[in-house]
């Protein structure tokens, strides 16, 4: 781990990265403001979905043991995940019962979270990506997901036709257009689906009430993978619980807008356990912990469950939008990676990512849920420096330092003066990253207050 | 009946120390406008950078302080959007009579046409925390449309933060750094001899740069365009 910092240094640097990523989320954040503008209660909704997904985590254990009761019920088999180990081994354990070495997979960043392709591998089980951007990530070995919806969003046309030219459609020459490039991998992928037999997904929600799953997407490559494979295993992080089957009214409404600014996706597969004669006739649903109850520990931060994936904190991210998602180092990228990330993988592992941000408000603002960014951000950064810092941290003793010196108007007024001579507390401030490219001003020689007496004694 | 309004004015260490010029014209421009202005001499630092840099227990300290400083103020009035933000969320003692400068002038005095003039093309720069954490919409607006002689300019983009951030423009520097050469591109695109803004943090990020390219631009707080009368 470089830390976001040095991380993004090499980022910053790709000007092909920043043109394409720089087109990509100013189109989508237009259509996004549109696509919600057309709804007269798009407030009522955020705050409905913030509402639902709260009752959902402050009755967490009895909402997964009612799902666990309606999945079984249904006919499907749940199995508790402590951690990423755990469920890795038990999708392992699933595709082995049914002698193959091949799984298909729907797009799902639980398993990327949990590094399940490459666990997997070392079972001598090869995980296919189904989505297009997850398959283009996943066809170059240097390459890393950028986005939590278009893992490839970095890439442009020129690079994907490329790069597909060199693997999935060697010796074949493909067309300039999008539909060309697509048809490639739609070639490669289609005989997948039809003779592998075990298929892998996320969800997006899992109902307690009835025990349904549901994965929305755009491509229809989910649904191929939820019905064509005689066994579909969903790793289904706690948090994407909800309680009831009228909850996803809120949103279905919300996400579709939120991600790809459209009124409704494409594709909503929703299955409720096994059916003779209709889709898999096995379905195992793997209920992953791996930190999510120690993120509910945290009051504050606490609410980064809430997070439905939607990827709008992205898209209006200034941070993110320069940067790019391979910066912050995780699969949860841009402004809800910053809180999430540090708080499933433990501060000490992703210290940097509170401070990831300009605490501009944009993220809040186009939060789907009303998350608070920027007020966890701040709050993780407490705990990094309460957890993580040394007590002798140099940034910790200036700043204790200029504490004290607001603390008292003889001792401020007194740096003032010393800040007019260049030195003392105010006159030290941390500036190294600032001169290459800002100027600083100048202290003048007289302060407000200096002003304000003179003029009153005058 | 006494119908003066009276104000203290929070300075903020930043501009009491470094920009003490946007603190003389709010003091000119709410006298020329009739209110009576305070200054309470104990007053230093709300808070706000400790806050967000991660340094609670001070930054609630220097909170409190705050609260105590202004417990008998009738109205509080800044020209930093920002540190308004900061005590309206950490300072509830003083949250309902804190205003920021353009608040003040709308809401509480009902003035959109301060009797400014100001004759040169202006581009204004909505900061994050004027626009997203105090939500002051359109007032800076509608105050500097009002000003005479000035050729207000749209700024492309203008949402978009410059990346300056307290510590963050330190912290993060790359990123900070990109952020503001777009916003530097976009100011740079109006053609505007100034840019304006209603906190001087931004300013000082985006005017740092301006000078440091010698493009010419220069940055001023909103405050001293309402108190001009050139």
């Amino acid at each position: 781990m470089k830390g976001f910092p040095a991380a993004a240094r090499e980022t910053l640097r790709d000007s092909q990265l920043r043109r394409n990523l720089g087109k990509a989320t100013t189109t989508i954040r237009a259509k996004r403001l549109a696509t919600i503008a057309e709804l007269d209660d798009w407030e009522a909704l955020r705050e409905a979905g913030a509402a639902i997904k709260a009752r959902a985590m402050a009755t967490l254990p009895e909402q997964l043991e009612l799902l666990e009761a309606t999945v079984t019920n249904a006919g499907g088999t749940v199995h508790w995940a402590r951690d990423g180990a755990e469920a890795n081994r038990i999708v392992a354990e699933v595709a082995r019962a049914h002698g193959s070495d091949e799984v298909i997979k729907v797009k799902s960043l639980a398993t990327d979270e949990i590094g399940l392709n490459e666990a997997l591998a070392e079972e001598g089980i090869q995980a296919i990506e189904t989505d297009l951007a997850e398959l283009i990530v996943q066809l170059d070995p240097s390459d890393r997901q950028s986005h939590i919806l278009v893992p490839a969003i970095h890439k442009n046309r020129a690079e994907i036709r490329a790069l597909f030219e060199r693997t999935i459609a060697q010796g074949q020459e493909l067309g300039w257009e999008a539909s060309a490039i697509a048809e490639a991998a739609r070639t490669h992928l289609r005989e997948k689906f039809l003779t592998v037999p075990v298929a892998v997904s996320g969800a997006n929600f899992g109902i307690a009430e009835t025990g349904t799953v549901c994965v929305v997407e755009s491509e229809g490559n989910g649904r191929m993978c939820t019905t064509l494979p005689e066994v579909l295993v969903t790793v289904m992080g706690i948090e994407k619980v909800l309680s009831q089957w009228r909850d996803l009214e809120v949103f279905l409404q919300l996400l579709p807008r939120s991600s790809t600014a459209e009124r409704m996706n494409p594709y909503t597969s929703l299955w409720t356990g096994v059916r003779d004669g209709d889709g898999p006739r096995e379905f195992h649903l793997i209920l992953l912990d791996n930190g999510r109850t120690d993120v509910l520990a945290d009051e504050v931060g606490r609410q980064a469950l809430h997070c439905i994936r939607c990827s709008a904190c992205l898209n209006v991210c200034p941070v993110y939008s320069r940067a790019g998602g391979q910066a912050y180092e995780s699969v949860y990228p841009g402004p809800i990676g910053a809180i999430l990330t540090p708080q499933l993988k433990g501060l000490g592992e992703a210290p940097t990512l509170p401070w990831a941000s300009s605490l501009c408000g944009a993220c809040y603002e186009a939060c789907p849920v009303k998350i608070d960014i920027p007020s966890v951000l701040i709050h993780l950064r407490a705990r990094v420096v309460a957890e993580e810092q040394s007590r002798w941290d140099p940034e910790r003793l200036a700043m204790a330092a200029v504490g004290k010196v607001f603390s008292s108007r003889t001792r401020y007024e007194g740096a003032q003066r010393l800040a007019r001579a260049g030195r003392g507390p105010l006159g030290r401030m941390p500036v190294p990253g600032w001169t290459p490219m800002r100027d600083l001003p100048a202290v003048p020689e007289q302060s407000f207050r200096d002003w304000w007496r003179e003029r009153r004694a005058g | 009946m006494n119908l003066t309004v009276r104000a203290a004015l929070f300075i903020t260490c930043f501009n009491d120390t470094l920009f003490p010029g946007t603190g003389r014209a709010v003091v000119e421009l709410l006298e020329r406008l009739g209110v009576a202005v305070d200054f309470p001499e104990e007053q230093t630092c709300c808070g706000q950078m400790h806050v967000n840099s991660g340094y609670a227990e001070d930054g609630a300290a220097l909170a409190r302080r705050f609260e105590r400083v202004f417990a008998d103020a009738e109205r509080v009035v800044s020209p930093s959007a920002s540190c308004v933000a900061m005590v309206r969320e950490h300072c509830p003692a003083v949250r309902d009579r804190v205003f920021e400068l353009t608040e003040f002038l709308v809401d509480v005095l009902g003035v959109e046409d301060v009797g400014a003039s100001y004759p040169h093309r202006v581009a204004y720069h909505p900061t994050c925390h004027s626009l997203r954490l105090l939500k002051v919409g359109e007032r800076p607006l509608r105050l500097l449309r009002a000003v005479q002689g000035i050729d207000l300019v749209e700024l492309e983009d203008a949402q978009e933060c410059c990346g300056f951030g307290g510590t963050f423009a330190v912290k993060n520097a790359d990123t900070s750094m990109a952020m503001l050469s777009d916003k530097l591109r976009r100011v740079l695109d109006t053609r505007a001899e100034v840019c304006t803004a209603g906190d001087n943090s931004c300013l000082m990020h985006i005017g740092g740069a301006l000078r440091r390219q010698r493009t010419g631009v220069r940055a001023v707080h909103l405050a001293e365009i309402l108190a001009a009368q050139e």
